[in-house]
This record gives structure tokens, C-alpha cells and sequence, in this order.
């Protein structure tokens, strides 16, 4: 083509410089086309942003708006998680680099930015997400571009996607034990649920008052508040009311605040255990603004407390502060985003390889023995086989771990019997 | 303001030509798919700001609520999407295969009745365009026949869209709640979430948005645009001329709420979803700022005024994902203070009057006056 131009001989001399820019530019793209190609080898077939030395991966939680509060510890988590995997050589020799993008607290935003991550950047992962919706709202994004996301809030279940991790529990791990601990240790016989209302406190209460209808036991109340809800008196009023033994919160976000506080103010007070208050939606973050002293008492169930007492969380726990602040606290959904980029390095050297699909295919029965909540493991659904465990909130914050199930439980995201 | 046979104006013309170039050669040839699917989503916006033109910049009637009516059309075209994505095939994991995945979540076992038909592809695009209009019927005809204006008005349709919003949120057994109506895919067969179709959605959108442009010159070159105009500046003075104030601000809210519509639908055909996130006070006040940023006055600012800023989004949160919202904000302040009439009052102190003289030394003989409603504030 190129000398098509110069053959033909045209005298005009434009014409030719225009042509030889042409193949220049033409040229030039070859080359790093070239180059490009030189880079891909078994470790790349599919045209991910890998070279011979670097990896890169998208990271995609809310900086700003109003879930940024909650999503900044996941993104602390995963950025430590990188920059100590780097420490070790990276992953197939490759250091890892990030693509960080915001994705707003506003679900819209996060299935753009998945999709420019995923069509633009290439990048071999990426971690982030953080709300039901924002995952509802990019899955079918990883799901055409096959991508692959690490999910680490615990969140409802209902879902098994090949393209995504789920590295925090399922509803049935996270709700089953801790009350069957309740009903054990405290004698509960009545419950009172509550929630926010949305689909995560719906299954959740879903599966609690099943599971508390199995064992016999009765539900006393069931009742759901707006997201940012803030005048609890009524159901307050209506748990005077109705004595239940147990309490049974799924409030979330700012909605916290004012019902704990709320709560108090109504003279029930948690540490008298009449009634027992139990959440799972209250994490160490959580409590920064609800305040310890107004939650002092209340049993919350978690895979993950930052008090947890063994040599992996000691040696995260440290490096943590050592990177954020000593002021810094740590819940259960950021230990989860921390495992997120181990159990990808995990999954990229069982593999040999970055491609997506031999990924997917490595992922399940991958163990992961550093974790700081101890050992977890990948289940064949693609959610982690994990403890759960009961904590007993302190006036300075921390929780207390009280209780810990014996064997890991099973994820179960679609449980038969509790739908 | 009749130019011989055509409402089109010399100028209009070469607005249209130059709008269309940018669209149709200059936009395609240049970015990428990824980047075109996301001008294609900024343009179903522009539909919007160029309603709010006619609506605020023309009629005076500052609506805080458009985003009522781009969800309105955009759940329309959704719910059909949803049904059509609902097989019992794709479904049969569920405990009540056939229906929408987030109503047998929350424990839903039939379709409800509202839902029935948006089985067909027929009533569903009626639905877009008749919808909105009755919704905008009822709410202006309760306000303006009860010479309801001014800002009771922009709060009056700031509380429709708060009340939609918690309707939409609070059902979510019917309406998806803040998830939204996700994971859409074909639309009569046809998959839209290929690279192909979301070209053909592209040049559909912007095609359509053409269409819209010219319809509203029409209309703003009319008596009816003209009315608009006086009734804006002096309304009394309108009415006791002997015509009826009322059912001009109900046509033209109307109006801009079946363009609202029809770019909410053009959304969720060209993101894939849809959710209350766009309904609600913010996004609907976001889209007043677009027609803000481009001009209230000029309908084709309103379209590059929507391009602008939300290619000041993208880009600012693509490259300071910490800070982009300072950015933005900055942007917003330092065009209200250095541009208070936005791009088109730039266009036309320092453009316009060249591209005039342009025009009249290629062809003489007067041009018909440009109308400038400018010059009535």
C-alpha cells in the first residue's frame, strides 16, 4: 500500500508527504501491535493489560456520596492486599498496578465504569462493589465481557454468577448459627425482626424467621423503614409492647445512628439483655458513628471481628494501622475485600494463567490458610466456606468474640426450605 | 418571523448541519464503541434539556421533576425488556419461573395485573409517549388552571418526583426497587448488548433527537412559540388578551414531558437498565443544570450544554476518582459566573454575528431578525 503511493509516482509532492505520514502512523501502530504480541504468551490469550512485568486490575467502590463511608475500608483493604502481594514479586512474576475508579453510590456509575475497566483498560480482575444494587447493576457487564469480580459484602444470596468471587457470606452463614446461639445460650423464644427496606434485609429476615419458625419458636413483629430512615420511636414503642426476647436488627447506614441512639433514649438498655439485641448489619465501622457507648451490649454475628485473636489478623491488623493510622478500625466486609486480591493470586498461579476462563475453572477448592479470619476456602458456587461468629459489642468500640462455630459453614446462596 | 416558505432560518439550518456532522461522521470516526455507547447515553439526556428549553427557557415554567417523566418512559421500555429477558427457560431456577427475577425474590408467584401488557411491543411504545402525557396533563392542569406558577410550581414537581422515587423504592415486588430493573437483553429477539446494535441504537437516538430539534424549531417558529415567549415575560398581559394562559403551559409541559420520555426509553435501551436513581430530586435537578450549562434559551445549547458536562463527569472521575466532584463543581460555578447564559450566550455575543455576516455576503438579501428573547429580559 505504501509504495502504491510512491510508484504511481505523483508529482505532487503534498500528496506524497501525506502518504508517507500515513505509513508512518501506520508503521508505528504496527510495531507496538508487535510489541504488544511479543508480551501475550499462555499467561494472556485473551488480550488482557498484562506484560511481561506488569498486571493491571480495576478497583471500583464508592469514594464519594453517601456509601463512601462504608466502601473507603474496602478500598484500603484491597490496596494493602496489592501493595504486599508487589512486596512478594507479584503475581506470575508480573507486579500488580490499579486502575482505581469511583463509582459514586450511584448504581448507573458502576455499570459504566465496570464496563470501561472491563472494554477500555482490560484490566485481569477487578475488585469492588460494595450495596446489592451496585453488584445487580454490573453483573451483566462482567457477565458479557467476561470479566471477573471480587464481591466482598456479605449480602442476600439468590445469586451464583462464574464471574464473581463472593468473598463475604451468604445470608444462611451469616444468620443460621448465630441464632441457634441465641436460642441456646440466652433461651430466646420470641423475635422481633426489623430491617431497612431493601432485598438484603428482606431475605435475610426472610431466612431468620424461617429458620425461627423451624425451631418452634415464634416471630413477634416483622417490619422494614425506608434507606436513611430516621424516627424509630413507633417500633420502638411497639417492642415495649410486645416483650420480645430478642431483637433482631438489620438496620443500615445512617438509619443506625438515630435507632441505636433512639433505642437507648427509650430506657432499653442492651447490656441487660431484656431484650437481647442482635444485628448483622453493625460492623466496627458502623459503630465509629453510632458510638460505642450506645451499642455497648448488643450481639452482633459476623465471619469477622477486628479483635479476632490469632497470629494472621495480628500481623493484618498491624500492617493495617501501619498504612491508615492507629485511629483506624476494621470490619468484617474490609477483611473480606483483603482476601480478595489473595484468593485471585491464589486462583492466576494454580492456573498458570490470567485468562478469565482457566481462572473461573481454578477458582473452586482454592484455600487460603493466611487469611485473618483464619482458614477459608473457595467454594464450587464461587462463595467461601467460612466461620461465623458471635461478638459482644464494648463501650470502645470492639467487639468481643463470644462464640465461633466449630466447623466452616457451608455457602449455600440458594438454601432449599428457607425461600 | 416567516422566512418565505421554510420555519428553518438559514441559521437553524446550519445549527442542524453542524450538529448532525458531529454526530453522525465526527463522533463515530473518532471514538471507540465503548465511547460512542456512552455519548449515545449523554444524548437520551439531551432530549430532556432541550424539553426543559421549551418548558423553562421559553414558557418561564421551571420544572424540578423531569426526571418523573424519563423514568416514566424509561420503566416502560424496561418492564418490556424484563418480560421479554423472563422466559421460563431463563427463569427456571426460580421458585416461580416466567416472572421478573426480583419478584420472585420478593416472593411474588404471578405476574402482577399492570405488568399483563407490556407483553406487546405496541402498547409499550404507546405507553412511552401517552403515559407522560397524561401524568404531565393531570399535574399542569391542577397547577396552572389554578394559575399555580413560578417556584410553588418547581416545588410542586420536586415532590412528585421525591413521592415517585419512594413509590418506585418502597414496591419492590412490583417496580425492582433500588436495584432497578436490570440485566435487559433482547429487545423482539434482537440482542442489544451487542457492539452492532448498540451502533444501530446510536444512530437511532441521535436520528431521533434530529427529528426532535426540527419539531421543536417548528414549534418555537409558530404563533404557539411566540406565545410562549410573551407569556413568560408578561403573562397579564397574555391573558387579557384574550387568550387562555393555562393551556399553553399544559401543552408545552406536556410536550417537554413526552421528549423526557422518549429519552428515558432510549436510555434503557442503550444502558440496559433502569432505575430510580434517575427519577428522584437530584438527577432531575442535574438535568436542569445541563440546559443551564448550554443556555436555557437555545435548544441546540441545550444538547452541547448536556454534552459537556457529562463529559466533564466521565472524565474528571476517570482520571481524580477522589476529587472529581470538586471539579465538577467548579465547573458549574465558573460557568454561572463567567457565562450566566451558558454556551448559546457565547455563541451568540461572539459567534453568531460573524456566521450572520457569513451567511448575508454568501447570499444577499436580508435574513428574516433573529428572535432574542434575551433582549425581553
Amino acid at each position: 500500500m505504501t509504495n502504491n503511493g510512491r510508484k504511481t509516482g505523483l508529482g505532487s509532492t503534498r500528496r506524497g508527504v501525506i502518504l508517507g505520514a500515513a505509513t508512518a502512523v501506520a508503521l508505528t501502530a504496527f510495531s507496538q501491535f508487535g510489541v504488544g504480541k511479543a508480551h501475550a504468551d499462555d499467561a494472556n490469550t485473551t488480550g488482557l493489560a498484562v506484560t511481561a512485568d506488569t498486571v493491571k486490575v480495576g478497583i471500583l467502590h464508592s469514594v464519594t456520596g453517601t456509601m463512601a463511608i462504608s466502601e473507603t475500608g474496602s478500598v484500603q483493604a484491597e490496596k494493602l492486599a496489592i501493595e504486599q502481594i508487589n512486596a512478594m514479586g507479584g503475581v506470575l512474576g508480573r507486579k500488580i498496578e490499579f486502575v482505581q475508579e469511583d463509582g459514586a453510590s450511584d448504581w448507573p456509575t458502576f455499570a459504566e465504569k465496570a464496563k470501561k475497566l472491563l472494554v477500555q483498560d482490560k484490566v485481569a480482575a477487578v475488585f469492588g462493589c460494595w450495596t446489592s444494587a451496585s453488584r445487580k447493576a454490573v453483573l451483566p457487564v462482567f457477565e458479557q465481557y467476561n470479566g471477573m469480580l471480587y464481591y466482598p459484602t456479605f449480602y442476600e444470596g439468590l445469586e451464583e454468577s462464574p464471574n464473581v468471587i463472593y468473598t463475604g457470606q451468604e445470608a444462611t452463614q451469616q444468620i443460621l448459627a448465630g441464632i441457634d446461639w441465641v436460642v441456646k445460650e440466652k433461651g430466646a423464644k420470641s423475635f422481633y425482626l426489623l430491617g431497612s427496606d431493601y432485598i438484603w434485609p428482606r431475605t435475610s429476615n426472610k431466612i431468620a424467621r424461617k429458620h425461627i419458625e423451624k425451631l418452634g419458636l415464634s416471630v413477634v413483629g416483622e417490619e422494614y423503614y425506608p434507606l436513611g430512615h430516621t424516627q424509630f420511636n413507633s417500633v420502638i414503642n411497639k417492642i415495649k409492647l410486645k416483650k420480645p426476647d430478642v431483637i433482631y436488627a438489620i438496620v443500615v447506614g445512617g438509619s443506625n445512628v438515630a435507632f441505636y441512639k433512639q433505642l437507648k433514649a427509650a430506657g432499653i438498655d442492651m447490656t441487660k439483655e431484656k431484650p437481647v439485641l442482635m444485628t448483622i448489619s453493625v460492623t466496627e465501622d458502623e459503630i465509629l458513628g453510632i458510638g460505642g457507648e450506645n451499642i455497648a451490649g448488643a450481639y452482633a454475628t459476623m465471619k469477622y471481628f477486628q479483635s479476632l485473636d490469632n497470629d494472621n489478623n495480628k500481623a493484618f491488623v498491624e500492617a493495617f494501622k501501619a498504612k491508615y493510622g492507629d485511629e483506624i478500625v476494621i470490619g468484617d466486609v474490609t477483611q473480606a475485600a483483603y482476601l480478595g486480591p489473595w484468593l485471585w493470586k491464589a486462583a492466576v498461579e494454580k492456573a498458570g494463567s490470567f485468562d478469565i476462563d482457566k481462572i473461573k475453572a481454578a477458582s473452586p477448592g482454592i484455600e487460603l490458610t493466611t487469611a485473618p479470619e483464619g482458614y477459608v476456602k473457595i467454594h464450587e458456587n464461587h462463595h467461601l466456606w467460612s466461620k461465623t461468629r458471635v461478638g459482644h459489642a464494648k463501650a470502645d468500640g470492639q467487639y468481643e468474640v463470644v462464640y465461633e462455630t466449630k466447623d466452616l459453614m457451608e455457602p449455600n446462596p440458594f438454601p432449599e426450605g428457607y425461600q | 418571523m416567516t422566512n418565505g416558505k421554510s420555519f428553518l432560518s438559514r441559521q437553524d439550518l446550519l445549527a442542524l448541519a453542524v450538529l448532525a456532522a458531529l454526530l453522525f461522521i465526527v463522533l463515530p470516526v473518532s471514538v471507540d464503541i465503548f465511547r460512542l455507547n456512552l455519548v449515545g447515553k449523554y444524548l437520551t439526556y439531551a432530549f430532556v434539556a432541550i424539553g426543559l428549553v421549551l418548558c423553562w427557557g421559553m414558557g418561564g415554567i421551571l420544572s424540578l421533576g423531569q426526571g418523573v417523566f424519563f423514568g416514566l418512559g424509561g420503566y416502560c421500555m424496561a418492564m418490556f425488556l424484563k418480560l421479554e429477558a423472563s422466559t421460563p427457560e431463563a427463569t427456571k431456577i426460580q421458585s416461580t419461573p416466567g416472572i421478573p427475577d426480583f419478584m420472585d425474590w420478593n416472593q411474588l408467584t404471578e405476574l402482577p395485573w399492570f405488568w399483563e401488557p407490556f407483553k406487546s411491543f405496541g402498547f409499550t411504545l404507546a405507553a412511552i409517549l401517552i403515559l407522560p402525557a397524561i401524568f404531565a396533563f393531570i399535574v399542569g392542569a391542577a397547577m396552572f388552571k389554578r394559575r399555580v406558577g413560578g417556584v410553588y410550581f418547581a416545588i410542586i414537581t420536586q415532590a412528585i418526583a421525591a413521592i415517585l422515587t419512594i413509590l418506585i423504592i418502597g414496591q419492590q415486588g412490583y417496580t425492582g426497587g433500588v436495584n432497578g430493573i436490570t440485566d435487559l437483553r433482547t429487545l423482539m429477539g434482537w440482542d442489544i448488548r451487542t457492539d452492532s446494535a448498540k451502533y444501530v441504537l446510536y444512530f437511532l437516538n441521535g436520528g431521533l433527537l434530529m427529528a426532535v430539534l426540527v419539531l421543536c424549531l417548528f414549534v418555537l417558529k409558530s404563533k404557539l412559540g411566540r406565545l410562549l415567549v410573551a407569556l413568560r415575560d408578561k403573562e397579564d398581559r397574555v391573558r387579557f388578551s384574550g387568550y387562555d394562559v393555562a393551556n399553553f403551559k399544559i401543552f408545552v409541559f406536556c410536550f417537554a414531558a413526552v421528549l423526557s420520555a422518549i429519552g428515558g426509553a432510549m436510555f434503557t435501551l442503550q444502558v440496559g437498565f433502569m432505575s430510580p436513581s434517575f427519577v428522584g430530586i437530584v438527577p432531575s435537578i442535574e438535568m436542569v443544570i445541563y440546559c443551564a450549562v448550554g443556555g436555557r434559551l437555545s435548544i441546540f445549547g441545550a444538547v452541547y450544554g448536556t454534552l459537556l458536562v457529562n463529559w466533564a463527569k466521565t472524565t474528571f472521575s476517570e482520571t481524580f476518582p477522589e476529587l472529581w466532584l470538586f471539579g465538577l463543581g467548579a465547573l458549574f460555578i465558573a460557568v454561572v459566573l463567567v457565562f450566566p447564559n451558558g454556551l448559546a450566550g457565547v455563541y451568540r455575543a461572539q459567534v453568531a454575528p460573524r456566521v450572520k455576516k457569513w451567511l448575508h455576503t454568501r447570499k444577499s438579501g436580508p435574513d428574516a431578525p433573529v428572535q432574542d428573547p434575551q433582549a425581553a429580559e
